[in-house]
């Protein structure tokens, strides 16, 4: 076992992986854990907040076992959930194209793609039940891209050598959540789950140490309501909104997950977040979001800025001199394929010194001129003509005639909620799934792996932990929401919400998330350093006092109002940002995506520091979002050896 | 490059509520690029109206990628706006010319109810799926993925049926507010796969007549197809009356029992 470190890990961080061997732990859990026979389920009631993939399936599963399980969603209807907009494909260790892989292998990539920051053990069990996610998807009726024999095809993706990614068309995500969706809305069919839709997490309640349920808003009434459990399930989602232009939906946000921690539990490796090399640039100030464009395009396309800083020419008029292909010219080996950081990166120093394209200079070429020269245009239109249309929808350029332009944004957050082998928070009784729990990607996330931990989560992890968690409270009597705690939490959420009504100051929630964005952004983003971080952790609180003065929420408090759902959601992209900003200062090392510009080698790679940071960052909560007190949980590597990536 | 610049006047739906009756409200939006969205375009004038004290407009949107499903909008008269395959979200406001006046409506149907102001209530599509609308397949009994081959041009037809957004454009646009179209691609979807022929009569049964709780009946028009930002086939209406239609011959003891 590669121990590094000889500092503790916290006692509340007590990973609770099981014994033996790597391959034997999940089933050494598995036997070991309690059960709750099949009459004994009803008496129980799960909440699952959130129903997207680990949600949606967690949900369905949980209800199919017999427990009772509420499940609430602020969207109209289940199927809205952001894992729909997931492209690419969804990696599990089937090996249908024997080309080699295995568990072991899809186990040791994940890892070594999250530059050894993640946790062995639930990592290992991730790449294990991957191959029954994709049986169980499929006995739904998903329906995957097929070979012409009506087998299932597969597609490689970055960070692997074998072709273990399936994949739906480019609807991959749609897919698997209406999948998922349709398998929750039997259930719903069938009473075993009660349905709040539009319905928003507000906040979480604990009682004696243990959470005891949620308050939750009726966004169509604005009616705080409180409903008991005996076990929460957070499945809400990353906060790469934080960053206020992002791939999320325009509602994705960290409100439970911060309330989640506001009562207790630790918020893990918040600095981690990963940007997307291959995004439409924003074209003007009024742009809400950013889209992604597939990472696949970079098979063909060439990436380029022009040499000179006064460049006027249109990009065909350019002569080859004065091109600079920096991927190729940076990374000979890897070329236009680099790794998605190390992409971003290099991109955005080119912008910075002022050789960005466009109209706003905001981004670099993605040039498909050669391969349409070598291929002929038919070809490059079979393999990419969905994303061009969809390129030329929305930047207004067609893509054949003139190169794409492309730039980075952020795409996924690999912190969150800090959870055990059992995907309990450290408030007990709570649990955290998918994107936002921080168990499996380390500091970079592989693509196809988001999708795979979803479901892996809902499907065939939480159904067991869940069980072991609720057997000893069986003919227990637990809070219901007659608890006076249950009034005070929503005594407090209606005088937040109230509050934000009062101040009737002169900016809109939106004006806040946008400045607060540009200030994570520049500090926080691609790249960080100390000096930055530093000025950012005055500026957020500055700009978080005006907030909190000058904010203005017109309408009421009753009947649907969403700039007062905004307004909440940006109270707690201001908490969350300053503690991104704070545990990327104290991670005084380079890994995957949190790059620190004082830590990198003359070639500009990252340098990790194995010695003093091979742990887990989890934040504690002190009643001061500029005060949280860091603790560590230390990772250790049994079976792979920690090595530095390298791209050359 | 230039920047084209354009000025606007919106006469958008405002109903403050199921009850409220309702009235058009005109706004000018000044000097806005063809770069913005549709939506963006929105956003811009509610911040304008927080700037006046006044309530921001109600609407519906998420991913502002065109797969959600969750925007809507009637504009000009036509579901998602002018511009072929493409939702509101993904509209752009070089789909229009300087100085036009933009009508924009919610869905109307009387299955999606007005909530407030260009928000309405699709519900009704849950309780269809609800209904039927899956393959019954409990997390776990699942056999080995590869264990049922499916033919490339069925996996092929099963998708393009599975990848309808639920936006509901295909009611807003059918003169009988029918969801047929809803209704039939999820039908095929299941109906085509190997996976999904041990329910396929129950599910067309129970979806339709689920389905004729809520909506009208069609007549062919196809402006539904021609809505649908998906592209969505009206084979896939044939597919479902044909499976419907068989399904109460094959149910008859079933319904005689009733």
């Amino acid at each position: 076992m590669t121990m590094l470190q000889d500092r503790p890990t916290d006692t509340k961080l007590i990973s609770k992986v099981p014994d033996g061997a790597l391959a034997d732990k999940w089933d050494n859990f598995k036997a070991n854990a309690k059960l709750v026979n099949p009459s004994n389920k009803r008496k129980f009631k799960v909440i699952v907040v959130g129903t997207g993939l680990a949600g949606a399936s967690a949900a369905a599963s949980l209800a199919e076992l017999g427990y009772r399980v509420d499940a609430f969603t602020f969207h109209d209807s289940p199927r809205r959930a952001h894992s729909i907009a997931a492209q690419g494909g969804i990696n599990a260790a089937k090996n249908y194209q024997g080309d080699g892989d295995s568990v072991s292998r899809l186990f040791s990539d994940t890892i070594k793609g999250g530059d050894f920051r993640s946790r062995e053990g639930n990592v290992y069990r991730l790449a294990q039940v991957s191959v029954n996610i994709i049986d169980q998807m499929v006995a739904q009726g998903v329906p995957f891209a097929r070979e012409y024999g009506g087998l299932l095809d597969n597609r490689s993706f970055g960070g692997a050598q074998v072709s273990r990614t399936f994949y739906a068309r480019g609807q991959t995500g749609q897919q698997l959540l209406l999948g998922a969706y349709q398998q929750l809305s039997r259930q719903i069919g069938l009473g075993g789950v009660r349905l709040f839709n539009r319905c928003e997490l507000v906040d979480i309640v604990v009682i004696d140490g243990r959470a005891a349920g949620i308050v939750t808003r009726d966004l169509l009434t604005g009616e705080l309501t409180s409903h008991a459990a005996h076990a929460v399930v957070l499945a809400t989602g990353g906060y790469g909104n934080a960053y206020y232009l992002s791939t999320n939906a325009m509602n994705c946000n960290v409100t439970a997950a911060w309330r989640a921690h506001q009562r207790g539990a630790y918020f893990a490796n918040p600095c981690y977040t990963q940007i997307h090399p291959t995004c439409i640039p924003q074209a003007d100030e009024t742009q809400s979001k950013l889209t992604l464009m597939s990472e696949s395009l970079r098979n063909d396309g060439r990436v380029w800025v022009p040499k000179n800083f006064d460049e006027t020419r249109a990009a065909h008029e350019i002569p080859e001199q004065d091109r600079d292909y920096f991927l190729e010219r940076l990374y000979p080996a890897y070329g236009n394929l680099a790794p998605r950081d190390i992409s971003s990166r290099a991109a955005k120093r080119l912008v910075d010194k002022g050789l960005g394209v466009g109209p706003l200079k905001n981004g670099v070429y993605l040039d498909f001129a050669d391969a349409i020269g070598r291929l002929g245009r038919n070809v490059v239109e079979e393999r990419y003509g969905n994303l061009f249309e969809m390129y030329e929808r929305i930047a207004g350029e067609n893509p054949y005639d003139q190169p794409m332009r492309i730039y980075p944004a952020t795409h996924y957050t690999m912190g969150g909620l800090w959870v055990d082998y059992e995907l309990q928070t450290t408030i007990p009784g709570l649990y955290a799934a998918g994107e936002a729990n921080f168990s499996d990607h380390g500091t970079n996330r592989l693509g196809a792996s988001a999708l795979m931990q979803g479901l892996a989560d809902g499907y065939f992890v939480l159904p067991y932990t869940i069980s072991n968690g609720l057997a000893p409270l069986l003919n227990k009597t637990v809070p219901g929401t007659d608890h006076p705690e249950f009034k005070r939490v929503e005594t407090a959420a209606k005088a937040r919400f109230q509050g934000y009504l009062d101040i009737k100051g002169t900016r809109s929630p939106d004006f806040f998330h946008r400045e607060l964005g540009k200030l994570i952004w520049n500090y926080c983003g691609m790249e960080r350093d100390r000096n930055g971080l530093e000025k950012a952790l005055t500026e957020i609180p500055a700009l978080y006092s005006e907030f909190k003065t000058d904010l203005r929420v017109t309408g009421t408090g009753e009947g649907v109002n969403q700039t007062l759902e905004k307004a909440g959601r940006v109270d707690d992209f201001f908490q969350l940002g300053t503690l991104m900003c704070k545990d990327a200062l104290t991670r005084e090392e380079s890994a995957g995506g949190h790059f620190r510009v004082e830590y990198q080698t003359e070639e500009g790679e990252a340098v990790r520091d194995d010695e003093n940071f091979c742990h887990v960052a989890a934040w504690e909560w002190t009643g001061d979002e500029n005060n949280a007190t860091r603790h560590e949980e230390q990772l250790s590597f049994e079976s792979v050896q920690l090595a530095t990536r390298s791209y050359k | 490059m230039t920047r084209t610049v354009k000025n606007l006047t919106l006469k958008v739906w405002r109903q403050n509520g199921p009850d409220d009756k309702g009235h058009f409200e005109t706004h000018v939006i000044d000097s806005i690029t063809d770069e913005a969205s549709f939506l963006e375009m929105l956003d811009v004038l509610n911040e304008r109206l927080i700037d006046e004290n006044k309530e921001a407009i109600v609407f519906d949107h998420d991913c502002r990628e065109g797969i959600c499903g969750t925007c809507s909008l009637m504009i000009n008269g036509q579901a998602h706006g002018p511009q072929r395959a493409t939702t509101t979200c993904q509209l752009h406001l070089r789909s229009f010319n300087d100085n036009d006046t933009i009508v924009i409506e919610p869905w109307r149907a009387s299955a999606f109810p007005i909530i407030k102001d260009l928000m309405v209530d699709r519900a009704a599509f849950d309780r269809i799926v609800e209904s039927g609308g899956f393959i019954t397949s409990p997390t776990g009994g699942a056999p080995d993925a590869n264990l049922i081959p499916v033919p490339k041009p069925v996996a092929d037809a099963a998708m393009d049926a599975a990848a309808c957004i639920g936006c509901g454009a295909c009611v807003a646009a059918c003169p009988n507010s029918a969801a047929n179209l809803f209704v039939g691609a999820k039908i095929t979807h299941l109906n085509l796969l190997p996976q999904g022929q041990a329910e396929r009569y129950k599910r067309a049964e129970a979806m339709v007549d689920e389905m004729d709780e809520h909506f009208g009946s069609c007549t062919n028009h196809g402006e539904c197809s021609a809505a649908c930002p998906k592209e969505i086939s009206l084979d896939v209406i044939a597919l479902m009356n044909k499976d419907y239609r068989s399904a109460k011959f094959k149910n008859r003891k079933q319904l005689s029992r009733k």
